[in-house]
Formats: structure tokens, sequence, C-alpha cells
């Protein structure tokens, strides 16, 4: 059992969050999603199952779609992470962000950072999606405000967007 | 006729860039400093007499807050309509998950294991009661004299009169399961005290000053001294409308004793179990038809599970029984309603509230009439549904233009019926796979039944701010839904000034008023026509004080507020909810204006039933209605499918499976939502006829949605396969029962055809 109030047992982890190095101390088994919201203060990852099935707490760890709640940061240690925070520079907004706000892909918005970084994967794998691969592509990600339609066009918009771009 | 700039356009959402950029505020994003996590000790007996509670050495309880019902100062209960459900159980527990004590700590992994080690110990365990069925036996009374919570009944024309008139006469019964809202947010609250300001909440919840009432009448504290403020809030539906009251009764006990902040965030097991989830519901259909297939009258009896305690059940009962007659003519009928007490944790609001179960029924019965009576799906509807003129079952003339059976030929037209009716009936006889295609009519009533507004009175302000914008004051909840853009939009359009020149305060009691709960889809037609008049109180300001005058531009708008401001003060306008002098409604008998206005709709799907797996894949989705002024068509479409992928949820995946009264399956893992890929794409079509109360025209959207799937796909299964299935949810198991049952049926008529 961890006792996480026990000061020994902690260990360093150093990895690379939104392309800036950290370095902390940490019980091996303590969850990314939980490093990343109460250590560094990064709360676009939600919680909304705690067991790897909605897809909220999804980050990128070398460009791969993870499920942070099932991280130990142990695994994290020196991989390279992303979340939403830094999916754009501060004012910007990346291609994704701004065809899910064009087209209804956000609605309560607790699936969103997740679902977006979904996408972005989605998308660095196959660049024009058909609508059946995009349903496909998200069914990690639970959302359960707009029945997906509308991010099914928010991404498929986007592709479009960069294909042309 | 004026052109409007601002209404009828898909705007950018308010709060839209927080959301996509992962910078909006959710109640678990927020840390206060020295804030104790908290957690519940819950029954985990559906019904007995507590008889003592002991504490396990394992644990060093000195470092715990440790709250029990002793602790409360005020009343013990939750205040809502009833003052039955108590905060935490001190002597008695009616279902299993009563909450009984509170424990905080500084370490929220600590938490589980000291609720663990709490044991309580009950009496020789008391009977208890899960079905409507036991609790209509009443062997054992676990509420009130008879274990009933409410009744209705509705009555209009005669009843008795029409069975010796009829051709046929058709009955039907028909059940829906219990449903998760499933938020992808689980319930959360942070509570602080401190003696001169009193308690102050911040949590995930739709209706602030349900909140605000529960916790004045249980820390018996003045209103000024119990402030609420909602978050960000990732999804509600109905399931933040009423349970929050209960978490943030927790928080703040903890927090008053603690005299530090206390966090409670639920897990998703104890959110699915403990919080409320939709009504199961039974409804029974005996009909009288005459040989052409018009409704001659029937009598409809709507049974709802409520669980242990009232909570809203008398509320869904109403709008479940004044739907219960769906759009249809009926001249005589007679409605009974009633809600009963079982031993589960209190069911409660979810979206449509009671109108998606007695509309399955209604939609159901009428496919079992048709087929009685030897008329087509489509030719039974067109032959009853309400015209112009002519009145609901609660006696509500219609008084808009509406034209059910053209709504109905459009929707045939853009699904394709006709054609592909026919080819499924041929079609169907080959292959391993069976495909149908269903059709459900039906209403919904936006905003409060009957006299529910009047008595809510509601009051919104707008504020006309230094900069020369202006911020609209509501406790009308984002959740997901637009309230923040609409009601935006609905100032902006107002004013005559751009969409950006608007901000919304943050629900926050401290500073809004009281402009009623957000739910029934009340928000753009209720709310919307009191922000817009009170945004017209604004510039009425400005314009009286001779720093504006009539014709301005929204440059002149902003100079006369920012002068109006810098020699007075921020001013603020409000806006009080008048009713209209032509509703009539009579609480006693149920009958008048239940509403007013309704949203129509007719929604037809096509499903695909696999004969090796008895799976159902929805194949097509076609759903048209008539919601008024479609204030921003983007956001009422996002509603829409929004609600239709719930609908279809209801009606073919989501099951509750329940062992004494508890949830058991209370995980994603095997409480199954529709994903991506398990949707059809769901194509949304919009008439506008316009309504004479909401703003710029609108009706209620949110809740139509969830009404109309369930029927559309069993009728589209029955269609399919020839059987009817008449409970949701519809999962393959049952289709393969049925099926079954069916052929030993068939093969037994044929045997005996045969001697
Ligand atoms: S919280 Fe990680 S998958 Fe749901
Ligand atoms: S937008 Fe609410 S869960 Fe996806």
């Amino acid at each position: 059992m961890i006792n996480s109030r026990a000061g020994y047992g902690k260990i360093e982890i150093s990895f690379t969050v939104n392309g800036e190095p950290k370095k902390l101390r940490a019980y091996p088994m303590e969850r990314l999603l939980d490093v990343l919201r109460l250590k560094l203060g990064l709360t676009g990852a939600k919680e909304g199952c705690g067991e790897g099935e909605c897809g909220s707490c999804s980050v990128l760890m070398n460009g791969v779609l993870m499920n942070s709640c099932l991280i130990p940061i142990l695994q994290a240690a020196n991989t390279n992470i992303q979340t939403i925070e830094g999916l754009a520079a501060e004012n910007s907004m990346h291609v994704l962000q701004q065809t899910f706000l064009d087209y209804g892909g956000a609605q309560c918005g607790i699936c969103t950072p997740g679902m977006i970084l979904a996408a972005v994967q989605l998308l660095d794998r196959n660049p024009q999606p058909t609508t059946e691969e995009i349903r496909e592509g998200l069914s990690g990600n639970l959302c359960r405000c707009t029945g997906y339609n509308q991010i099914i066009d928010a991404v498929a918009e986007a592709a479009r967007r960069r294909n042309s771009a | 006729m004026t052109t409007e700039r601002i209404i009828g356009n898909s705007v950018p959402r308010k709060e839209g860039r927080d959301k996509v950029t992962g910078r909006s505020q959710y109640v678990d994003d927020m840390v206060l400093p020295d804030m104790l996590f908290g957690a519940t000790v819950r029954s985990q007996i559906p019904r007995g007499r507590i008889k003592n509670i002991s504490f396990a050495d394992s644990i060093p309880w000195d470092e715990f807050v440790i709250v029990s019902a002793k602790d409360i100062p005020g009343k013990n209960c939750i205040a809502l309509i009833g003052d039955d459900q108590p905060c935490l159980a001190s002597e008695f527990v009616n279902h299993p998950e009563e909450p009984i004590l509170l424990l905080a700590h500084p370490d929220r992994h600590l938490l589980p294991q000291a609720v663990k080690a709490v044991s309580i110990e009950y009496e020789p365990p008391w009977p208890a009661i899960f079905t409507i069925e036991e609790s209509e036996r009443c062997t054992e009374v676990i509420w009130g004299d008879d274990n009933i919570f409410k009744t209705y009944r509705i009555q209009k024309g005669d009843v008795e009169g029409i069975w010796k008139k009829a051709a046929y006469i058709v009955e039907g019964e028909y059940s829906t399961g219990a449903q998760e809202q499933l938020y992808i947010e689980p319930n959360g609250m942070i509570a602080a005290f401190d003696e001169s300001t009193g308690i102050t909440v911040w949590g995930s919840l739709q209706c602030p000053y349900y909140v605000h009432k529960a916790l004045m009448a249980l820390a018996n504290l003045p209103a000024e001294k119990v402030r609420v403020v909602q978050m960000e809030t990732g999804g509600a539906f109905g399931g933040k409308e009423e349970y929050p009251s209960m978490i943030a009764a927790h928080t703040s006990l903890l927090a008053m004793k603690a005299r530090r902040p206390v966090k409670i965030i639920y897990d998703r097991m104890e959110d699915m179990a403990a919080t409320t989830k939709r009504h199961p519901s039974r409804t029974r259909h005996r009909t009288a038809v005459s040989r052409e297939g018009k409704i001659l009258g029937g009598e409809i009896d709507f049974t709802i599970d409520g669980g242990a305690y009232l909570t809203l059940s008398s509320v869904v009962l109403s709008r479940g029984a004044i739907h219960a007659g769906g759009p249809y003519y009926w001249p005589n009928v007679q409605i009974r309603a009633k809600a009963v007490a079982t031993n589960a944790p209190p069911h409660g609001a979810f979206r449509g509230f009671g109108a998606p179960q007695s509309l399955f029924a209604m939609e159901r019965h009428m496919d079992r009439i048709a087929r009685t009576v030897g008329l087509s799906p489509v030719e039974i509807r067109k032959r009853n549904f309400l015209q112009p003129g002519q009145t609901t079952t609660t006696e509500q003339v219609v008084r808009e233009a509406i034209d059910l059976g053209k709504l109905l030929d459009r929707a045939l037209e853009v699904s394709d019926y006709t054609a592909k009716k026919k080819q499924f009936a041929s079609k169907n006889q080959l292959g391993s796979s069976r495909k149908g295609i269903g059709i459900a009519a039906f209403l919904h009533g936006a905003g409060f039944t009957g006299s529910g507004e009047r008595y809510l009175s509601s009051v919104v302000g707008v504020e006309g701010c230094a900069d020369g914008s202006v911020r609209v004051l509501v406790s009308s909840t984002e959740f997901g839904q637009g309230t923040n853009t609409v009601l935006s939009q609905i100032a902006a359009e107002a004013l005559g000034l751009p969409y950006e020149s608007v901000t919304m305060a943050q629900p926050d009691t401290l500073e809004v008023p009281n402009s009623g709960p957000t739910v029934a889809s009340r928000t753009a037609m209720v709310v919307g026509k009191l922000v817009q008049s009170a945004a017209l109180g604004v510039a009425q300001t400005l314009i009286f004080s001779k720093l504006l005058q009539e014709g301005y531009s929204a440059d002149d708008f902003r100079a006369a507020c920012k002068q109006y401001v810098s020699t007075h003060s921020p001013f603020r306008c409000w806006s009080r909810y008048d009713p209209p002098s032509d509703i009539f409604w009579d609480d006693e008998k149920y009958r008048g204006e239940a509403y007013a206005a309704f949203a129509w709709a007719v929604y037809i799907a096509e499903v695909e039933v696999d004969l090796t797996t008895y799976s159902v894949a929805v194949k097509d989705f076609v759903a048209l209605q008539e919601v008024g002024k479609v204030l921003h068509p983007l956001l009422a479409k996002g509603q829409i499918i929004g609600g239709i992928a719930q609908g279809i949820g209801f009606s073919l995946y989501e099951k509750v499976v329940w062992q004494n009264g508890r949830m058991q399956n209370g995980q994603m893992t095997n409480y199954i939502m529709p994903t991506s890929s398990d949707l059809p794409p769901i194509r949304v079509f919009f008439e506008e006829l316009g309504n004479f109360h909401g703003a710029y025209g609108a009706k209620g959207i949110g809740e139509l949605p969830m009404d109309g799937p369930a029927p559309a796909i069993l009728n589209a299964v029955e269609d399919a396969v020839g059987v009817p299935f008449n409970s949701i949810p519809l999962l393959p198991e049952d289709i393969m029962d049925g099926l079954a049952a069916a052929s030993e049926e068939n093969s037994a008529v044929s045997r005996v055809g045969r001697r």
C-alpha cells in the first residue's frame, strides 16, 4: 500500500511538459493526472472516471494519446508530455481549437481538452480522415453533451483547413 | 417586422475560448489555502434502524473532522418541495446510499480507508421494497400511509361512455428504466465558513438558489449569510438540479466544524450510485378507437418510482402526466398519475423530466393502435393529430398555427420514409439482419408547468458598466446548453450593441438575482424575455437622463453609458416575470394552460437488427421540430443532436442494474453510453412558426430531443423484426428472448392449426 503521507519513497522525476523541462519529487505510483493538476497547476486534463474509460484526462505522451489517470508518474519519466495548455501559444489557437469553437464541438467543455488532443493525434496520423475514421479515432473519448456530430464536423474542417493551408 | 442582427446568427460561444484552451475553471480545478477533503459514509443497507456506529483502531481518527446529524445547527433536511430527505441519517435509513457520517482530512488519499473503517450496526434487517409493484402492494409501508408521494388526475369529457361506441379497444403496458445522467464532470463542491460572512460554496450546479434555500434551512442562517457560486459546470442534464444541495450541505457542515475550507468531489462510482437518476416508469393505456381509427377516448395510468424521498417526484410526475396524451386530440380522457416510494436512492430530474417516459408509452401505443385498426403508422397519427383550436388533455386550447400533418409529411420526405418502408418490407425476408423504420410524433411544454412561473416570479438584471459595456445578471447557469451565449445575444439585440459588448456575471447569489432554476427548457423563453426588457431599461435610463437619443449607434451607447457611470455609479435595471393575463391554470383540477408554449416534433429512426448478435444499430435519424424562433442555429442543433444521443442511449444501451436498491454497475466500463462510433449521423431540421411569449419568439428546446428517440427506435425495431418490444432499455438479450418467445408462439400456433 502506498502511504502517501510518508516522507520517504518519493523519487525524482524529470520530464518535459509542453516544451518545458520539469523536475519534481513524487511517489512512483502517483498518477500523472494528479501530478499535472496538483503539482504543476495544469488543470486542463480532467478526471471523468479515473479508470481509463472516458478520455477526459487524455494527454499526449511522446505524441501518443494516453489516459493520464492510468499512468504512474514513474512511467512518465524522461518523456515528452503535451497537455491542452501547451497546444498553442498564449493568445493564439490551434486549428482544432478554432474549429471546435466554430463548429460547436465544445458544449460543457469538460471532455474538450481530451477530445482535442485525441483529434490532434488522429490528424497527425491521418491528415485526411473520412467521417468513419474520425468516428473510430475519437471513440475512446466520451462526450455526453454533443452527440459527437459537431465534434466530427470540427475535426473534418480542421483537416480541410490544414490541407488547404 | 425588424430584421435582427444577432438573433438567429451563430455567434461564438461566450465562454468557448476558455473551454477549448483548457482555461475554464471547474470546481475540482479550484484550490483554497488550507483546504481539507471530505468523504461520505453511507448506509449500504436499503432500510433499517441504526443501532451503533464504531470506528476501527487502524485509523488516526484525531486527525479527521467527523460530522454527524448532531452537528447540524438548523433543520436536518435538504429543503426542496418537502422536507422529508435528511441531510444525514440519525436513526433510520431508507436507501442504501443514505449519508450518515462525513469525514474530512487534508490528505484525500486517506479518506477511502477511513470510510471503510467506520462500521454501522443496524437492528435486524427491516424488509425493503424495490419495485413499483412492491410499493403498490403496501406490504411494507415506507413513506406516509400508503407509499404514495403524489397523485394527479386529469379528466376531460366522459370516459364511461366511450367503450360502447368503440370499434376497437386497444390496451398496452409500457415501461422505462432508470437512466444515469452521466455528465462527464462528477458532482463536486467546496465550502468555506467564516463567522462574519457565513457560508460560501462553490460548485458544479444548475440552480444556485435551490442550494441557497437548502443551506439557509440547514445552517439556520439568514439569506445574506449564505453565498452560492456556480463554477463552470461539466454537464448536468438535470442531474445537478437537486443533489448539489446535498453536497453543499455536507461540505458546509464539515467546513463549519473544521473552520477550514472543505472540498468534496465524488468519484464516478459514488456519483452514479448515490445521486439521482431518471425515474423508472410504467404506463398502461386503454384506448377506445372508432372504425376509422379516430381516438374516442381512453384511460392512461402513469406511475413512476420516486425512490426513498419525495425530492422532485411530484413535479416530474406532473410533466409526465400532462404529456401522456402526446400530440393527439382526445375528446375524452382520464389520466391517473402516481409517484410511489421504494428503498432506492431518490430518482430525480433528467432532461425531459417525466415526458420521455409517458411519451415513449404513447408513441409505442400509437403503433399498436395502427396495427389493430389496420392503418399505417403515418395514417393513424394524421387522423388524430391536435389541430389549432382543439384542446389538449388539460383543455388547453392550441392557439399556435401548428400543422402536425405537414410536419410529419416533411419528415417523411427528408427521411425517404415511404421508399424505405417498401424496400425494407420486401428485403426483410433475406439475410442475417433486418432493417426497419419508425416514427415518433410528440410535443414538449416549455417553462414551468401551470402556475409554476407565477410562483417563481423570476427577476433578472442588466448592468451598465464603467467601460460602456453591459453585463447580464441572472442565476441561470451555463452547463453546455449555451445560456451565456443566448442571453448575451438577446441583450445585445435589444440594445443594438455588438455581441462582444455584453458580458455575463458569474452566477453568485451575492450578486445575481433569482431568475429561477435552470431547468424545464425555460431559460431562452422565460429568462430571455426578462433579459430583453431589463436591457431595454438600461437604454431607457440613458435616454431619460438625456445622454442618449432614440436611434442611437453602438458608439453613442457606449459613450452615454460611460458618462452615466462616471457621474453616478454602475447602474442596474431589473425586470420581474409578469404572467400573461390570458393564462389560466387550475391546480386542483389540473386543468387549463399547462404551458406557455409547446415545441412540436416528428422524429424518424432507421434501424438495423443483427439476427446473429441481436444488436440494434441506428442507421439514420431525422429530427424535425418546430421550436419557435431559433436564436442560435449552431447551439440549437447541438442541443438537439446531444439530446438524441442521450435518447439513443436510453433506448438501446443504458441499463442500471439494481440489487437491493443499489446500482451494481456504477462505472463507465459497465454502464454503457454511446461513443462516437455507435451513433449515426443525426439530421436536424427546424420549422419556425414564431411564438408570442418568448424572447424574439423563442420556445424551449433543451428537453424536447429526449422525448422522441426511444419510441421512434422501438417502433423501427418492431417494423424490422415483426415482434413488439415495450420496455426500455432494449438490450440484445431482450431481443433474443423476445424473438425466441415469438417463434415458439408461432410454431405453437401452427401446430394447433395443423390439427
Ligand atoms: S479520467 Fe482517465 S479515462 Fe476517465
Ligand atoms: S462537451 Fe460536455 S461532455 Fe463533451
